[in-house]
């Protein structure tokens, strides 16, 4: 194998950018779950990428799902509506939670004191 | 340097770039969205890295691997995203392993350089698992 080929090689390597997000940041957020001790490259790797196809999946899924296309927008309720009514996206219902008008929650507040006081 | 919460999120610039990427020219994304998808990423990494962790334990393994990697994406029915991972991986430890050869290549040339010895027997089979070294 000539030098010529090696360094093309390289070249081509380093300028296809495999992946956009930055490793040590995944790395940091991997290593904050207990029981984690040690990462292969490849795993490293593997979870970046993956998180970058999970950021386009949510994004284009709860676009496509929600009503941004009238608006041309892609809102937080979009995806809120997503994290509800898609399976795979279950896990994040917690930090995606569906908004209400402080009126409505302060309406359902005052409805279970009445249970409370009827009891 | 203290770990602060900040530090567990991802960079907004490079998230929203991902996004804008997979959407239809011209939509707009609200800021707050963004930031919604930007700390739904920092779970899935949690999830993804939880999900793996279980199938390092029952293998008695303490090293995360692709594998498990793989097998968590399975677990949370992100099945869509096995292909592109494989074929992703595969490129990704081609570009590692040139990088090897060539760093390898210039430092056999600088000692070729400085001495007359003739190095060129030495064989290049050795790099096979040296990326496990890597991780810290």
């Amino acid at each position: 194998m000539s030098e010529k080929t090696m360094e093309e090689k390289v070249e081509q390597a380093t300028n296809s950018k495999n992946v956009s997000l930055p490793m040590s940041r995944v790395r940091l957020i991997m290593k904050s779950s207990p029981d984690v001790s040690c990462i292969n490259q490849d795993a490293l790797f593997l979870t970046t990428k993956a998180t970058e196809l999970f950021v386009q999946h949510l994004a284009l899924s709860s676009y496509k799902n929600g009503s941004g296309k009238e608006t041309n927008t892609l809102s937080y309720s979009d995806l809120a509506n997503a994290a509800e009514e898609t399976e795979t996206f279950q896990f994040l219902t917690d930090i995606l939670p569906k908004k209400i008008l402080a009126r409505d929650y302060l309406k359902s507040l005052e409805e279970m004191k009445k249970d409370d006081d009827s009891l | 340097m203290a770990e602060r919460p900040e530090d567990l999120n991802l960079p907004n610039a490079v998230i929203t770039r991902i996004i804008k990427e997979a959407l239809p020219d011209g939509v707009n994304v609200s800021k707050e969205a963004r930031r919604a998808i930007s700390q739904a990423a920092s779970v899935f990494v949690l999830y993804a890295t939880s999900c793996a962790n279980n199938f390092a334990m029952k293998a008695k393994r303490k090293t995360l691997n692709a594998g498990d990697v793989m097998s968590a994406m399975e677990e949370m029915e992100f099945e869509r995203f096995l292909q592109p991972l494989r074929e992703a991986l595969e490129a990704y430890k081609k570009g590692q392993k040139g990088k090897k050869e060539a760093s390898e290549q210039k430092r056999k040339d600088k000692e070729k350089k400085s001495s007359s010895t003739d190095e060129n027997d030495k064989s290049r089979d050795e790099e096979e698992d040296e990326h496990m070294d890597d991780e810290q």
